[in-house]
């Protein structure tokens, strides 16, 4: 019996590898046959769980889908309907609030990652490219995710972002309707929103996000030491011709990524399960209303993730009666990271080989964002914090700017030969 | 890195756990509500006293009678006969018999729907609020509110509290006299002590009415982290399986 299902599936497989022989090729490439450097650490989870999370939110996404109504009239009542009448609605709805935060923490810390060990550096380029335009859709995503449930935040969110394109001259106020279809976000933007959210997006981030693997794999993934280990040794225990220090992706870091899921999925439980709004950083307070033109809310503000470009927004004046600046500085903050392997001038990747200077450079630009991420996060009322978010702007920018001296001036130890393990 | 990472994730749940209160956020000047979503009696006291007393006037638009009654423990029948006012149906939600029109005669606008008023304000907040009426005769109806100064609410539970006077503090310029604290003028039918527990019964009850799940989610929360945990630790010794050959 055991004889006849073994011989059925060969037969099945070599029928299909006969009419498909990219197949195991592709499967070799990417995965049994991909050499990854044997010492990734902690920050080499986020791009996994990065993955993770975008299945949750498609899978969950999908069944909320179901049952939301996309119309001004009845979206807010829809989202409650889900809480309530809907079976595991709640869950799937969490499931999807929490997972819009928790996106944004393992992309945020997977970029950090990224910008820590000279990933981006030659040859690698194209992936950091690739990754800041997933950034970039990602936020556009999440923003028109949030105005869905139409609550008061929703819609004065909505609000405020989108009249930043009125500050665009000349054709500012023409844009500004054209993105929301009336005056005022209306039934119109949120149906609109709708459609882009649930599948305009998503399927540009799923083609974003292939590339990105893709380009990856063309070049090979770097490692915290920044070693280059297709120009080293040649010849491990899987492949003559493969890098010394590599291993086969598959099984190796398959397996090691499991280890990772359990363990995100046990934090990301705890969350869904136990503090669903995340004390209204996650789910906030004022959305429980719904959406009201009449009624302004005390204080407008963005879900925590986009807060730091929000206080730089509210930070940086109106020069010369242009409101323009602080429009320009916010979207600048995001340009600049788009431009960093242009404005990395050292000789080494990682951080591991650099100096004291680019270390403290790093520990300021991380300073500033979390700041700017409270300030944005807050009031906005208080004038001495205006004043120190200007500075964190200025800091913030300063890292970048100022990157191609002190990456050239700080002074780099020797690239090590091999990788070293920590484990 | 991995064996780090394995220490860090109790760590990590125990803060997460350590911090649950603290992610409730304290506000300045509200009175710690204390309510218990695991204590039912609580619960059926305060959809009773809701019922009685609030419900003439504001709606619970999301929350069904019948969700009610399997959430409360209660029969349909002792929901029908006991805390159905409005003349729905089991399946119905919450609506007010108070028409909009009477509404804006009575306190100049309509009552809000109180199903989210949990999840927009807090539940220190509504316990607070319900706690600070106090006599005032400059205000239409006689009744202002030391929380939420010139509500139009009238304090719907007097008969229970008894009523309070206000003892006002300096003026200063060019402002009010500030209300420093309100004192018990006449004892209503409740000791103060009972009177809480009936503001706590009504607060807990607009609690679960803002988030019915609440009531299940904690209890499966606890086996889904307890599995994710143990499957982290299958998920461990499987790596540390695989990975016995890489120096």
């Amino acid at each position: 019996m055991s004889n006849v299902i073994t011989r059925t599936a060969n037969n099945v497989w070599d029928w299909v590898n006969a009419r498909a022989p990219a197949l195991m090729p592709m499967y070799r490439k990417h995965m049994s046959e991909y050499y990854a450097p044997k010492n990734f650490n902690f920050w080499y989870y986020f791009g996994s769980l990065a993955l993770l999370v975008l299945v949750n939110q498609i899978v969950t996404g999908i069944f909320l889908t179901m049952q939301f109504k996309p119309s001004a009239a009845e979206a807010f009542a829809s989202v409650e309907y889900i809480m309530r009448d809907v079976e595991w609605g709640w869950l799937i709805r969490y499931m999807h609030s929490t997972g819009a935060s928790l996106f944004f923490i393992v992309v945020y810390l997977h970029m950090f990652r990224g910008l820590m060990y000279g990933s981006y550096q030659k040859p690698r380029e194209l992936v950091w490219l690739l990754g800041m335009v997933i950034y970039l859709v990602l936020m556009a995503e999440a923003f028109m995710g949030y105005v869905l449930p139409w609550g008061q935040m929703s819609f004065w969110g909505a609000k405020v972002i989108i009249s930043l394109f009125g500050a665009i001259p000349v054709v500012g106020n023409g844009l500004t309707e054209w993105i929301m279809g009336d005056y005022i976000p209306s039934d119109a933007t949120l149906n609109r929103f709708f459609a882009l959210h649930v599948i305009a997006l998503p399927l540009v981030l799923l083609l974003l996000v292939v590339l990105h693997l893709g380009a990856l794999h063309e070049v090979g993934s770097n490692n915290p030491e920044g070693v280059d280990i297709k120009h080293g040794p040649k010849g491990n225990r899987w492949s003559p011709t493969a890098p010394a220090d590599g291993i086969p992706f598959h099984p190796y870091y398959t397996v090691k990524d499991i280890f990772g899921t359990g363990f995100f999925l046990a934090i990301a439980a705890f969350i869904i399960f136990f503090a669903p709004t995340f004390g209204g950083w996650f789910l906030e307070h004022d959305n429980f209303t719904a959406a009201n033109p009449m009624v302004t809310p005390e204080h407008i503000k963005p879900v925590w993730y986009f807060t730091p470009y929000y206080a730089m927004l509210r930070v940086v004046p109106s020069f010369f009666g242009i409101k323009l600046w602080g429009v320009l500085v916010m979207f600048g903050a995001i340009v600049l990271l788009f431009l960093v392997p242009w404005l990395d001038k050292s000789k080494v990747k990682s951080y591991r080989s650099r100096g004291p200077l680019s270390w403290t450079m790093l520990a300021i630009f991380v300073v500033s964002f979390l700041w700017l991420m409270k300030i944005g996060a807050g009031p906005g009322t208080d004038p001495v914090e205006a004043i120190i978010g200007r500075v964190l702007t200025f800091l913030y920018y300063a890292f970048f700017i100022t990157m191609p001296v002190w990456t050239k001036i700080d002074r780099t130890k020797p690239v090590p030969e091999r990788v070293t393990m920590h484990d | 890195m991995t064996k780090f990472a394995f220490r860090l994730l109790p760590a990590l749940l125990a803060g997460l756990f350590a911090a649950a209160p603290a992610l409730a956020e304290e506000t300045a000047g509200l009175m710690h509500a204390g309510t218990d979503l695991g204590d039912q009696a609580s619960l059926q006291r305060g959809a009773q006293l809701f019922m009685n007393n609030c419900s003439g006037c504001h709606s619970l638009q999301y929350l069904r009678y019948s969700r009610m009654a399997s959430d409360l423990g209660l029969t349909e029948q002792e929901v029908m006969d006991n805390l159905n006012f409005t003349g729905g149906k089991i399946g119905d939600q919450v609506h007010v018999a108070l028409t909009e029109d009477q509404a804006k005669q009575f306190f100049g606008k309509m009552p809000p729907d109180l199903s989210l008023i949990a999840r927009v304000r807090g539940t220190d907040w509504i316990y607070t609020y319900l706690k600070s009426f106090y006599l005032d005769e400059t205000r239409p109806l006689g009744w202002n509110n030391k929380l939420f100064p010139n509500a139009s609410m009238p304090n719907p539970l007097w008969e229970m509290q008894g009523l309070q006077q206000p003892v006002y503090g300096k003026a200063e310029a060019g402002g009010d006299r500030p209300v420093e604290k309100l004192v018990l003028a006449t004892p209503g039918s409740q000791t103060p002590a009972q009177f809480d527990q009936s503001v706590r019964d009504i607060t807990a009850f607009l609690e679960y009415a803002g988030e019915p799940a609440a009531l299940k989610r904690q209890s499966l929360g606890v086996w889904v982290v307890l599995f994710l945990a143990f499957f982290t630790f299958l998920a461990w010794l499987l790596k540390k399986e695989f990975w016995k050959d890489v120096h």
